[in-house]
């Protein structure tokens, strides 16, 4: 059946297993010889979850146990974020990291050792995993965490599902006492005022802001940047609000420079003062485009393709404003770029997060994006950053192995269990993984 | 809190609405025949808010154990609120055309052993004065087709059942839902390359479910266009019917 991820580029051809047990998914294991993609909600953007064979978690769904005086629940990688927030919520715990979007797996989550709004306090998904039991083979399910078998551990979190199943997962839910937060917005009409504005907030739990991509000038970098925190007051409460959904396919020609443009302008003024304050549930904080169905379908129906990459702080403000400029200067710019400062890395060895400060932005797929799209990883590289493998689809071979230098440790933990040629993926193979 | 028993706890569909119910904080006993699955779906349902989960043990096909079941899951429920039915196999038609015992024992599964549940589960709420008896059916048993008559006809027996129940058990306050999914995305059929437009999420079909016994209708099509399908193929006429393969 054709699949594809996220940014619906590219799409693929694939046979699809949905195993209901862990007995199920060892036992075709077995019965399969050749290799295998494992795939959650199919969330990622390129081909990180693509392969002639993919094994879907769909129905490892379960929640195992919960211990309701230490907030650790132990589920199948099935289950989505969306689901625990649904269970917990109104029990008073929360996500301890969550993504842009609730609906990914917790083997997904994982797999791309995710990040939110509060890296830079909280660090990463996996950094609130005490253990996952991963499944090798028709014979081998084995426990990892910090502690035990540590290797595969820091190999399988951020490793994009190439060191095996993940059959299940222990996570630290956190305690909170209201389903909303108390979010601040600080208008900031440049690039610096943008950075200066994170370091001075950096006590709040979450930040982000959403960066305006088409204006140059003295605008460069003008943003919105929001705080959160936790409200101690409203009610454990789970958003009421109908998703509406996207059901057609927006033709491509309507998002061009004038639509764009148009849309940034208004959403920046949206906010009239320079700090607005608001109570709001979680949901509109943390996942405002799940509200929309399918948004996916926005970019046409060529598909796009997210580039999300992160340069070290040392580099900074000038690195930032350069790889800005260009991006500006194409006029290939989305509607909205999300900007965030990174605290420390973890020992993950193919985790996206470190010191610094990363931009996402969303480009439709078009003959002349990948031009600029590898400009822009030359500059990357240069500045002595890295691109997020969750939201690529076409970074090279080279870019990847000089940015990722942890990449041959990972080839060797495969090498030890014996993985590498069983767990691949469209995206390993580009990336001179297997 | 509603007392609700389950049987083929496993099932997509029926865990699905399980699901729902245990979020309402529901107290559920789950019948199957895999123990090892059942297991871990209580578990799972536990910690989704359920106030109590049991189960145990069920066989369709092992018609003389259905009394013992059934009184141990009213000796645990006590009174049954709604009863949730929904075991059966997919069958296999091709291998039903070939071999008698093969038909015969889809019949058997499909129809016989529910006819068997049924009848025991009516005489316990007869006597209840209350509750919901919902029983999946499917909208195969509205016309014999050739792509799956065999599975068809046992779930047209299943309907026919239910019809004549329904009518029976309404003077003492019971209520009968025939419930006629369309296609869903199971376990089976994620692997089938089938049209995505047609195929049901089971939680959709959750939600019609409950929804339903909230409501008491009789009849439910779910999702809700398969009502008109049905319609349109049971008017077919037999000259052109004869000749598709629906």
């Amino acid at each position: 059946m054709k699949m594809h991820g996220w940014g619906r580029y590219p799409i693929v051809d694939a046979e699809v297993f949905t195993p209901t047990s862990s007995t199920d998914l060892q036992r075709r294991l077995s019965l399969h010889s050749g290799s295998i993609t494992p795939r959650g909600l199919g969330r990622s953007y390129g081909d990180s979850s693509l392969g002639d064979k993919m094994l879907s978690t769909r129905w490892l769904n379960h929640m195992l146990t919960f211990d309701q005086s230490t907030g650790i629940l132990h589920c199948e990688s099935g289950v989505s974020l969306s689901e625990i927030l649904e269970v917990f919520v109104p029990k008073g715990w929360f996500l301890p990291v969550t993504p842009g979007t609730q609906f990914v797996t917790v083997g997904g989550a994982i797999a791309s050792d995710v990040h939110g709004k509060n890296h830079h306090v909280a660090g990463c998904f996996c950094d609130h995993v005490k253990y996952i039991d991963m499944i090798l083979d028709g014979e081998r399910m084995i426990r990892c965490s910090q502690k035990e078998n540590s290797d595969l551990f820091h190999a399988t979190c951020g490793g994009m599902g190439l060191t095996g199943i993940i059959y299940s997962a222990a996570i630290c839910l956190k305690p909170i006492k209201s389903a909303f937060i108390d979010q601040t917005t600080f208008k900031a009409s440049n690039l610096k005022e943008s950075l200066d504005l994170f370091a001075i907030h950096e006590d709040h739990p979450y930040s982000v802001a959403w960066i305006d991509c088409i204006t140059g000038g003295n605008s460069l970098g003008r943003s919105l940047l929001m705080t959160g925190d936790h409200a101690e007051n409203g009610e454990l409460t789970l958003n009421r609000k109908r998703r509406v959904g996207l059901p057609v396919d927006i033709p491509s020609a309507l998002l061009n420079r004038y639509s764009i443009t148009a849309f940034n302008t208004l959403y920046y003024h949206r906010i009239r003062g320079q700090v607005v304050n608001h109570h709001i549930h979680y949901e509109p904080f943390f996942y405002p485009l799940d509200s929309i169905g399918d948004w996916n379908r926005m970019y046409g129906k060529n598909g796009f393709t997210q580039y999300q990459f992160v340069v070290p702080k040392e580099a900074g403000y000038q690195a930032m404003s350069t790889i800005l400029k260009t991006i500006v200067d194409s006029g290939k710019g989305s509607f909205l770029a999300v900007l965030k400062v990174f605290g420390k890395r973890n020992q993950n060895l193919l985790s996206f997060p470190m010191d610094g400060y990363t931009l996402a932005l969303d480009f439709k797929i078009e003959q002349d994006l990948f031009p600029l799209l590898d400009k822009l990883d030359t500059m990357v590289l240069h500045y002595g950053g890295k691109i997020y493998l969750t939201k690529d689809a076409r970074v090279s071979e080279d870019t990847f192995k000089q940015s990722y230098p942890n990449w041959e440790q990972f080839q060797s933990v495969r090498d030890y269990y014996e993985v590498k040629d069983r767990f691949t993926s469209l995206q390993s193979k580009r990336l001179g993984l297997n | 809190m509603q007392n609700i028993l389950i049987i083929g706890a496993t099932s997509t569909i029926a865990e699905a609405t399980a699901r729902l119910y245990a979020k309402q904080g529901a107290k559920l006993h789950l019948l199957a025949r895999n123990l090892s699955k059942l297991e871990r779906i209580a578990a799972d349902l536990k910690i989704r808010g359920a106030s109590s989960v049991t189960f145990s043990g069920f066989e369709g096909n092992k018609i003389e154990k259905h009394r013992e079941v059934i009184e141990n899951a009213i000796n645990i429920l006590g009174t049954m609120d709604i009863v949730l039915i929904a075991y059966g196999t997919l069958g296999n038609q091709k291998a039903s055309e070939a071999s008698a015992e093969i038909a015969i024992q889809e019949f058997q599964t499909n129809a016989l052993s529910i006819i068997s549940v049924l009848t025991i589960l009516a005489n316990v709420m007869e006597k209840q004065k209350k509750g919901i008896l919902a029983v999946i059916s499917s909208v195969a048993g509205d016309r014999g087709r050739p792509s799956n008559y065999v599975y068809g006809t046992a779930k047209a027996a299943v309907t026919a059942f239910c019809q004549g129940l329904s009518a029976r058990l309404y003077k003492s306050g019971v209520h009968v839902l025939i419930i006629k999914p369309g296609m869903v995305d199971t376990p089976m059929t994620t692997e089938m390359a089938m049209p995505a437009i047609l195929v049901a999420k089971p939680e959709q079909v959750a939600i019609d479910i409950i929804k339903a016994i909230e409501k008491r209708n009789d009849v439910l099509y779910t999702p809700w266009f398969w009502k008109y399908v049905m319609i349109g193929i049971i008017h077919l006429p037999n000259s052109f019917f004869n000749k598709t393969n629906l």
